[in-house]
């Protein structure tokens, strides 16, 4: 069962170099139950996109429901399924995190025992012992995040938002939260995340959206939008660089398109990943080129996101996602 | 991580006891902020003292107007608790700028809880700075001449004024892009207008232009009721050409009714609409 579905949201922004489109007839439809990510750089719409799902903008035009209630004309019904957090952890640095948490039971109007009881039942879930009974201010990045997501999480809301949810933490922060995420999921909540980190969108979501320019570019599983744009990829590492000429030749020769060179990494997409690294390394052998390493890989997200919208994810270093891939 | 309870709602009754449960929530939230931010205490006990002390003692030598502790109060109330309506603009603004407001929109809340909240805040600051100010006055030589009634209804008039007055500076914060343009902004306005008025000399010793503005500013006929009230205006001063100043209890009444009847409703829909970033 679908439980969001988006239809032609438009919303543009006046500013003052004309008009910017934040949303350009962006449809989504997300199945009960699953996770959607939202994936693109910054300014692609994906943030506009969470607002207008979580009642915080109206779009200028198209609809959007949420377990069949209209967002646009009723608002109300929609924020008491919902648990959204922003791109900034929206926590009052004066409340403790228990006062915090309370708080947002209250207004969910949870009645005053509940929320006091959900609150700590959060505060023991999410590990937040030391920031309970303590005002957030002076707590770090990471810890604020945990208090917003279980804020987000006060009425185990059937549907939750999570905008950018790992933007700013570090590693360590970033798997804890990631793994906070997979165990709601298997609770059953549908997320609809976004973020600009490809390796997140591959690890977590059932489905991706590739956003560019407010409009959804690209739609399907990791796997199934990794095949949209080909096969496998050859990757060498030669021993000298010298030799990245005439490599950079031959894999050119058994290549589909042009070879990259990174240093003495040459990379190149194939039709059939066996057979071309097969001539590959027999051509290169021929012409005597040492090899450090060599093999095939499959796709990253990265990749599909420079062959459809031709430029690369922002703020992620390419070599970061390879080695992810490569571990996995 | 065991699977999470699930929550039950519990029946919040009609709108409108949900719109007082949730504005008193809101209140919580602020009350707390009072308490746990050293800063806004001092500035809330420490600058009327201060000010009460300083134009008190320092001025007051050199000011030509009789029994000037007496007339100098009324005064200093009402530029204190304008200032402290300005806390509800700036607090709103780093709301906004903090994301909180995100959070709080997302809530099935009344949408004018999070406004009632900030303005309450502002409400209680001004009442303890009131309580400060009569008290330091008190000490100085300040003194009530009319009745109970009297001090009550200028209190009254004095808070009701800045309560009103912060629904204006609710509306102001949430349409800047940062707390410290509201800060610089309400310095920018506030002194002048309560500088041109009648809070800290009489109107009658001002130069012509200045004495038509004064007599024609808010805060003058704020002053000039809380004075009325008290019992601490001057027979000897000439009667003032303003119809503001000859009616001012009238006045501040109508000042109060206009702002709120303009500034609640337009907070509450800016409020509906706004979100960060």
């Amino acid at each position: 069962m679908t439980i969001i579905q988006a239809e032609g949201l438009k919303k543009t922004y006046t500013s003052k170099s004309g008009p910017v489109h934040a949303l350009a007839g962006l449809n989504l439809s997300v199945p009960q139950g699953t996770v959607k990510a939202l994936l693109g750089p910054n300014g692609a719409g994906k943030t506009t996109a969470v607002k207008v799902l979580t009642t915080l903008i109206k779009p200028d035009e198209g609809r959007a429901h949420i377990d069949g209630i209209d967002v646009v004309n009723n608002p109300k019904a929609a924020r008491r399924i919902i648990g959204a957090s922003g791109q900034y952890a929206a926590v009052d640095e004066n409340l403790t995190g228990f006062e915090n948490l309370e708080m947002v039971g209250r207004l969910y109007h949870l009645g005053a025992k509940t929320a006091r009881k959900r609150a700590q039942e959060l505060i023991d879930q999410f590990e937040l012992t030391e920031a309970g009974n303590r005002p957030v201010k002076g707590f770090s990045g990471g810890m604020r995040r945990r208090i917003d997501l279980a804020g987000a999480l006060v009425i185990n809301p059937k549907i939750l938002f999570l905008d950018e949810p790992t933007t700013g933490l570090d590693p360590r922060s970033r798997l804890a939260l990631w793994e906070i995420i997979t165990q709601l999921v298997n609770d059953g909540t549908t997320l609809l995340l976004t973020t600009q980190y490809l390796e997140e969108a591959d690890h977590l979501a059932d489905n991706i959206a590739v956003i560019d320019g407010g409009r959804v570019i690209a739609e399907g599983t990791s796997d199934e939008l990794k095949a949209q744009i080909g096969g496998h990829r050859v990757v060498v590492t030669l021993v000298n660089e010298a030799d990245a000429g005439s490599a950079r030749e031959i894999l050119a020769r058994h290549g589909d398109g042009a070879p990259t060179v990174n240093d003495r990494t040459l990379e190149v997409s194939v039709i059939e990943g066996p057979r071309a690294l097969q001539y590959v390394l027999s051509d290169l052998g021929q012409a005597d080129i040492q090899l450090h390493d060599a093999g095939m890989r499959r796709p990253t997200l990265d990749d599909v996101f420079l062959t459809l919208t031709g430029h690369r994810a922002e703020d992620e270093p390419s070599t970061n996602d390879s080695e992810m891939e490569k571990a996995k | 991580m065991t699977a999470l309870s699930q929550p039950t709602y519990e029946s919040v009754g009609s709108p409108f006891a949900q719109l007082l449960s949730d504005g008193w929530i809101a209140t919580r939230r602020n009350l707390i902020k009072i308490k746990r931010v050293p800063e806004i205490l001092v500035f809330t006990i420490l600058q009327p003292i201060m000010f009460v002390l300083l134009f008190s003692q320092v001025y007051a030598g050199a000011m030509n107007v009789p029994d000037y502790v007496n007339f100098l109060m009324a005064g200093i109330f009402a530029q204190t608790v304008i200032f402290g309506s300005t806390f509800s603009g700036a607090a709103m603004a780093q709301d906004l700028k903090d994301g909180i407001i995100d959070r709080f929109r997302t809530l099935p809340m009344s949408p004018a809880a999070v406004l009632i909240g900030r303005t309450n805040g502002d409400l209680v600051i001004n009442s303890i700075s009131m309580m400060i100010m009569m008290g330091t006055g008190w000490l100085v030589g300040w003194r009530v001449t009319t009745s109970v009634w009297g001090f009550l209804g200028g209190v009254a008039v004095l808070l009701l004024f800045s309560y009103s007055f912060s629904w204006v500076m609710a509306v102001l914060g949430m349409s800047v892009r940062s707390p410290e343009v509201i800060n610089n902004a309400s310095f920018m306005i506030l002194f002048p207008l309560t500088f041109i008025s009648n809070a800290f000399v009489p109107i009658h010793t001002m130069p012509e232009v200045l004495k038509n503005i004064a007599e024609w500013n808010p805060v003058s006929a704020l002053v000039e009721s809380a004075r009325m009230l008290f019992g601490n205006t001057n027979p000897e001063f000439p009667e003032p050409t303003a119809w503001t100043l000859q009616n001012p209890i009238i006045t501040v009444i109508i000042g109060i009714v206009v702002m709120l009847a303009i500034f609640v409703p337009l907070s509450v829909t800016k409020f509906k609409s706004i979100s960060s970033r």
